[in-house]
């Protein structure tokens, strides 16, 4: 009947009885957090900063389906197949400067192993877009069933107070649509249309780019931006802009 | 009855003006006609551009798309915007000796905001649709949305205190100029909320800008309303009355305060982006400071926009024209210049840099074309050429009893 531990005379048990795959899982965990299971360099000790905040920016999904990508960043060898789709589907101009999604190339010279990744970048259809509140005239709004950063090309006068308001360089002016141009997950050319992803993650053939629904439970996106093994983050989450394109990497 | 009565005046007013340009040199009329050269070539400039695309005339791109010509236009509504604030100490707030600067400052407020217009028209790609879009289509979260519209306003309310000063009708005046000064402060305080508000900019980003803006026009005003006055005098070649030599005075009193509070302003901007090395900013700073682009900012900025004028005000006690010409020519130089820092550095860190990728290392350079020079051109020669006209149809301003 005496339930009272007496504290001061308990003894170490020491780790030796841990299971062994406790403790494996355990310093995962550990390594996970801390980011050194991310490869070790300093930016992926970032990364794991930034994925509390990408679980944060999970929490409220307004539209169904939540329109979502999430960048598997170790797997892209910049083949440019999603670009090379991108601008085919949307009709993207080929002159310089003008692209809805692009791909970025790191190097980091001193890494252990592998020293080049390659980021691909596009609209981050971010739920508290800096574009949409800078448009004097809302040619450019978040629309409100699929929350999808849309361009209403006839109301675009030019000013490109959203292409300043951007953190992701995600806008050009298009000389040919006389309006500002952007991704828009490839609403009108297929997800209008009935098909179920993007042209660019269409035409990954490495699967980087996982289009998905962030409001499913049982969407790959979804599995991915909640789990907590894995580092999972947002770019330039400063911003404040509540992105809806996660990056994971190994 | 009424058509009977103001016809005979109409001609006589047009009488007037005609003996009025009648009296004016040669000089006069050379000037006249460069300055509408400069505005015709830079509308021709401008159309063309508008028409074939802004792409293979202007040198701004997607990753710096705000150039030398929002930074002319930023330069013009300051410019205005400080000459309704400055002449308005006067004329709305009832200081004696700001009386005489009343009626040029709010023609030249009216000058330059024209200016500003002009030179924004071909910035913006498609300036016929914000025409229609901002009316039926406003988005009431936009500081572009609302500058726009509250200068629209304060230009009506500007134009109509003219209208009312040229009357001699003393209070409806003072009730326009104190609604265009309020237009003016809020019109302009979004202008510095469109840079200041946009969270992906560190170097703007912050409550600075608006506060910025608006001393930074009222030292702009001075600077205008100095040089403007000496050379109406000059133009009219008329002597000056004590009373307005005593409005010069104060207004350079008023210069000197107002440049060592952006002096004061700047010093701070300066540490905040040093001191703990913040993201976005720093980069931006130390160009400013020692590097590529310390010469532009030393020079012009500071040498030639701020502490050579404060010098040269000071040494000429208010009173000596000549220093005092010299100190507001060079610090409207000065001040384009700093505008011009303002948009460039500001875009001068590409948005990706903390991201470390090979393609977003260095800072984004711009240097404006010959096509974007023409149109800023255009923008000073239309100034001028209001200016020119203005001395002669109304007479050099006088002001009678207000």
């Amino acid at each position: 009947m005496n339930k009272n531990i007496d504290l001061n005379n308990l003894q170490n048990e020491g780790v030796e009885n841990v299971p062994m795959q406790e403790r494996r899982d355990f310093l995962k965990m550990g390594l996970a957090i801390t980011g050194i299971f991310a490869g070790g360099s300093l930016f992926s000790a970032v990364s794991t900063f930034n994925s509390a905040h990408a679980s944060d920016f999970a929490k409220k999904y307004p539209y169904k389906p939540h329109y979502s990508m999430v960048m598997q960043q170790h797997r892209c060898i910049d083949c440019e197949r999603c670009m090379d789709a991108c601008v085919a589907t949307n009709h993207v101009p080929n002159v310089h400067g003008a692209y809805r999604t692009t791909i970025l190339e790191k190097e980091t010279p001193d890494a252990v192993g592998g020293k080049r990744e390659f980021i691909p970048i596009l609209c981050n259809q971010c739920n508290l877009p800096q574009c949409t509140r800078v448009c004097p005239t809302k040619a450019t709004y978040k629309d409100k069933t699929t929350g999808i950063v849309l361009m209403d090309i006839k109301k675009c006068i030019g000013c490109l107070t959203c292409q300043e308001g951007c953190p992701y360089n995600a806008r050009y002016f298009n000389e040919e649509k006389k309006a500002v141009d952007k991704c828009n997950f490839c609403w009108d050319t297929r997800l209008s249309k009935g098909e179920k992803d993007t042209a660019c993650a269409h035409a990954c053939p490495a699967d980087v780019r996982i289009f998905g629904d962030l409001s499913n439970q049982e969407d790959r996106v979804f599995k991915i931006v909640h789990q907590i093994e894995k580092a999972v983050w947002v770019l330039r989450p400063e911003a404040g802009t509540r992105p809806n394109v996660f990056y994971t990497k190994g | 009855m009424a058509h009977h009565h103001t016809t005979p005046s109409l001609n006589e007013l047009v009488t007037g003006v005609a003996n009025r340009l009648k009296t004016a040199g040669t000089g006069f009329y050379l000037m006249v006609f460069i300055a509408a050269a400069v505005v015709l070539a830079s509308a021709g400039t401008g159309l063309m551009a508008m028409i074939k695309g802004h792409e293979a005339y202007y040198n701004v791109y997607r990753e710096v798309p705000w150039g030398v010509l929002i930074a002319t236009y930023v330069f013009f509504v300051v410019s205005s915007t400080g000459l309704c604030l400055i002449s308005s100490i006067g004329h709305v707030f009832g200081v004696q000796d700001f009386m005489p600067i009343a009626k040029r400052s709010v023609f030249l407020s009216i000058a330059t905001i024209l200016s500003g217009f002009f030179v924004i028209a071909f910035e913006i790609k498609l300036p016929w649709r914000m025409a229609i879009w901002n009316v039926i289509s406003p988005n009431l979260t936009s500081n572009i949305w609302w500058m726009g519209t509250l200068y629209g306003i304060y230009l009506a309310f500007m134009f109509a205190e003219y209208v009312f000063l040229l009357m001699n009708k003393h209070r409806p005046a003072v009730i326009c100029g104190f609604s265009g000064s309020v237009a003016g402060i809020a019109a302009h305080s979004n202008l510095g909320a469109v840079f200041g508000l946009l969270m992906g900019r560190p170097y703007w980003q912050g409550p600075y800008m608006p506060i910025y803006f608006i001393a930074s026009a009222m030292m702009t005003g001075c600077a205008v309303i100095l040089m403007f006055h000496i050379l109406g005098y000059k133009v009219n070649k008329q002597e000056m009355a004590p009373d307005m030599q005593r409005a010069l005075e104060v207004t350079t009193k008023i210069g000197i305060l107002l440049i060592t509070v952006i002096l004061f302003f700047t010093t701070w901007k300066l540490i905040a982006g040093a001191a703990g090395q913040p993201n976005g900013a720093y980069p931006v700073v130390q160009s400013e400071v020692f590097g590529h682009h310390a010469f532009v900012f030393w020079f012009f900025e500071i040498l030639m926009g701020m502490a050579g004028p404060l010098v040269l005000f000071i040494l000429s006690k208010g009173r000596n024209l000549k220093l005092m010409l010299i100190a507001s020519l060079s610090m409207i130089v000065g001040i384009f210049v700093m505008r011009f820092n303002l948009v460039y550095l500001g875009q001068a860190l590409p948005v990706y840099y903390d991201l470390g990728v090979n393609e977003f290392k260095e800072m984004l350079h711009y240097s404006p074309s010959v096509y974007e020079w023409v149109i800023t051109a255009g923008g000073f020669g239309l100034t001028a050429l209001l200016f020119l006209i203005g001395e002669k149809v109304f007479d050099g301003h006088k002001v009678e009893d207000l």
